[in-house]
């Protein structure tokens, strides 16, 4: 869908991008992760060709990216804004038309998509007379109208109430059913990261990682393991010659053990040495979230 | 449709539906209008009420000299000054006129009443007493009135401008009139509606649509529909104006030649002036205004002002929105407007002080010729002539020069734009212009 070669992009002094490769396969949800002024929106902005890179190409669906694909992709920029004193029906029609679509198509679409998220008494409203929620929704079907295949999301979630992002949520999901590509870039990595079948980390103006997050995660697996337990196993510090622990806590007479598994031995192995000495309550993977992955990553780096 | 076009529309009709746009677009005729016809009716009937002066003369020197005017009927009273000011405060109509017996030729009367006299009545009794008084000193020095009124030299200048197409009658009145308005209007214009181009791009940039659109269209785009929006939306107010105004102006200006017609058969004099059975019927004050409007070109100065207006403003409205994108606020602007503005008002001020009195002097003709003065001062001269090879240099340039200012301008908007709360300097601003796409 979109392959991202070797962009570079400098602003005076100030590196944006260092040589960023990505690929997006079509049909999947992107995540595009990383801390503020990292160069997300650098990067996202040379894919709407806002900005021009000073080097390195973008193609998009094979084809070198040029103006007329414009009108493929939709674009939900972190900083939201509409023409307040404008009416929204209007509005919504110069957008589209923008974008590339006749006045009667877009027109219908709009109808589509005002009666799905039930906006259809707003067409005569102006945006200053919406509520903050109201105004996000709007922006968000202004995004879609034009049906893209690219839908490009910066910082999706922020400034919709746990109602409304839930709604726009199940929205980016059917549209991405429906065959759209999705790009989320956040900050908020723990805010994305379930959605996502593929991210990429940045830091810096680089790229440290990316890949698919099952991939991703499975790899930063280092068999950990949480179990919870009641009974003695024995006292003072507790040792065992299959695993290590790493933290232990003990509330009304139950324990609960982060323990690393030595090399080679399985959960099973663990299991066996503990059931015989104490009664068992839960076991569970430490499975590393994407935020710890980054802040790891970020630490082997320098 | 072009995206341009698209955007070129919603500027035109978003600012022409506004309520204000009419407003100001029927507002204005009406009152030029209405300025026209009290000036007329001014001159003609004279608005002013009747004031009863009661003149209490103990000088002697005033008994049946002073004659009532339009404004100002005097009746002579003989009364103590005691009981006359008496009469003053039961009265509020009452005006006392007391003239305190003269010493030599200095007088030194004194004007009572309840109420504040307007200036016109003061004059009036001032320009009629110091007549008086020149009659009487004039007598006292041995000089006869009679052979003073008959000497009467009459010289009227006929201004003729001798060019090469022959020549011409010239009203340099009229151009004076003409280059003034032309160099106010244009200067305002300029202000309206290059503030209005800011005003737009700093909304769209603090309402933050700005990049919505800009990922549809390129940045120049943007900013040139925006500009050629708000340009039409000034070229229809002007054209409407000088619609409107002309119909007005037509129907007044007969409406007023007949009323002029009449009064001159039935033998009403304009001033109470004893002169004016001598004057050619079209020598009277409105019938001269009149004149003088008819030998002005209009359309050649109309043409050329909405020539000189389109460059200008698109001159200046490029700077304008460059200004617009780097503030967050029109707050911030203060310091880019004043540089920018300078030339403008330099040359307003000039327009008054110095161009309209030596239109073909060398500062006045660099001044129409630069790019960044000429709109105002080329207008300012033309009423009084301009050969045709400097208006062709001064607008050439003058489109060279929005060219050139809308390139530096759409260099530092594009990046501008996507600054969010970045506090501009000139220095940032020129590290912008520099910056690769």
């Amino acid at each position: 869908m979109l392959s991202i070669k070797n962009i570079m992009k400098q602003y005076a002094a100030h590196t944006a991008l260092n040589n960023v490769s990505l690929e997006v396969a079509s049909g999947s949800i992107f995540g595009l992760l990383g801390p503020n002024g990292a160069g997300k929106t650098s990067l996202i902005r040379i894919i709407n060709q806002i900005t021009a890179p000073d080097q390195g190409e973008i193609f998009f669906n094979g084809e070198k990216l040029s103006p007329h694909h414009i009108a493929r992709i939709g674009y939900l920029p972190e900083e939201r804004g509409l023409y307040k004193k404008m009416e929204i029906g209007e509005q919504m029609i110069y957008l589209a038309r923008l974008k590339g679509l006749s006045k009667g198509e877009a027109l219908s679409r709009i109808k589509y998509w005002f009666e799905r998220m039930e906006m259809e008494s707003w067409w005569k409203k102006k945006v200053e007379d919406l509520s903050k929620g109201m105004q996000q929704k709007v922006q968000f079907v202004a995004t879609v109208l034009h049906n893209p295949d690219l839908i490009i999301l910066d910082e999706p979630f922020s400034g919709f109430d746990p109602v409304n992002a839930a709604l726009i949520k199940d929205e980016i999901l059917e549209l991405n059913r429906n065959g759209a590509t999705i790009i989320f870039s956040t900050h908020r990595m723990e805010s994305v990261e379930e959605l996502c079948n593929h991210i990429a980390l940045i830091n810096k103006a680089e790229k440290i990682l990316d890949g698919s997050v099952k991939d991703i995660r499975n790899s930063y697996r280092n068999n950990t393991y949480k179990i919870a337990f009641q009974g003695e196993l024995g006292s003072g510090n507790i040792t065992s010659p299959i695993f290590e622990v790493l933290h232990a806590k003990e509330l009304e007479g139950n324990t609960e053990l982060t323990i690393q598994l030595m090399n080679g031995i399985t959960s099973n192995d663990a299991l066996a040495y503990l059931i015989p000495r104490v009664q068992i309550q839960e076991v569970r993977e430490v499975i590393p979230s994407i935020n710890d992955i980054f802040i790891q990553k970020v630490k082997d780096i320098s | 449709m072009n995206k341009v076009l698209l955007i070129i529309r919603r500027e035109y009709l978003s600012r022409v539906k506004k309520k204000s746009f009419l407003l100001l677009t029927f507002l204005v005729p009406l009152l030029i209008i209405g300025m026209y016809a009290l000036i007329f009716a001014l001159s003609v009937k004279g608005g002013d009420t009747l004031t009863v002066v009661s003149v209490l003369d103990e000088s002697g020197l005033f008994e049946d000299k002073l004659k009532d005017t339009r404004t100002v009927v005097f009746q002579e009273i003989d009364l103590d000054i005691k009981q006359a000011k008496k009469e003053v405060q039961k009265d509020d109509e009452y005006f006392l006129l007391y003239i305190p017996s003269s010493i030599g030729n200095e007088i030194n009367p004194e004007l009572y009443s309840q109420k504040k006299t307007g200036l016109a009545v003061q004059g009036d009794i001032e320009n009629q007493m110091k007549e008086v008084m020149r009659a009487k000193m004039l007598n006292d020095a041995g000089i006869d009135i009679n052979t003073l009124a008959k000497i009467k030299p009459e010289v009227n200048i006929i201004t003729k401008e001798l060019t090469v197409e022959g020549e011409k009658d010239s009203n340099a009145g009229a151009a004076y009139g003409i280059g003034i308005a032309c160099a106010i209007l244009i200067y305002m214009s300029l202000f309206i509606y290059g503030a209005q181009v800011m005003r737009g791009v700093i909304e769209e940039k603090t309402s933050r649509i700005v990049e919505v659109i800009i990922s549809s269209v390129r940045p120049f785009q943007l900013m040139m529909g925006k500009i050629i929006g708000i340009g039409l939306v000034g070229l229809t107010q002007f054209l409407l104006w000088v619609i409107l105004s002309a119909g007005l102006m037509t129907l007044s200006t007969n409406f007023l030649m007949k009323e002029e017609i009449q009064k001159q058969q039935t033998g009403q004099t304009l001033q109470g002036n004893v002169s004016v059975d001598t004057m050619p019927a079209n020598n009277s004050p409105s019938m001269g205004v009149i004149k003088a409007i008819q030998t002005i070109n209009f359309g050649y100065i109309l043409t050329l002002f909405f020539v000189y207006f389109l460059g200008g403003y698109l001159l200046y409205s490029a700077l304008f929105a460059a200004v617009g994108s780097a503030v967050d606020s029109e707050t911030e602007t203060q310091q880019f407007m004043f540089p920018m503005t300078l030339p403008l008002l330099f040359t307003y001020i000039m327009s008054f002080s110095f161009i309209i009195n030596n239109p073909d002097s060398s500062l006045s003709f660099w001044l129409s010729i630069i790019p960044l003065t000429s709109p105002i001062a080329m207008l300012v001269r033309i009423p009084f002539g301009v050969p045709v090879w400097e208006l062709v240099l001064s607008i050439s340039l003058l489109i060279a020069g929005f060219i050139f200012t809308t390139w530096v301008a759409a260099r530092v908007y594009r990046v501008g734009i996507l600054m969010y709360g970045k506090r501009a300097s000139y220095k940032e601003l020129i590290k912008w212009f520099n910056y690769k796409e």
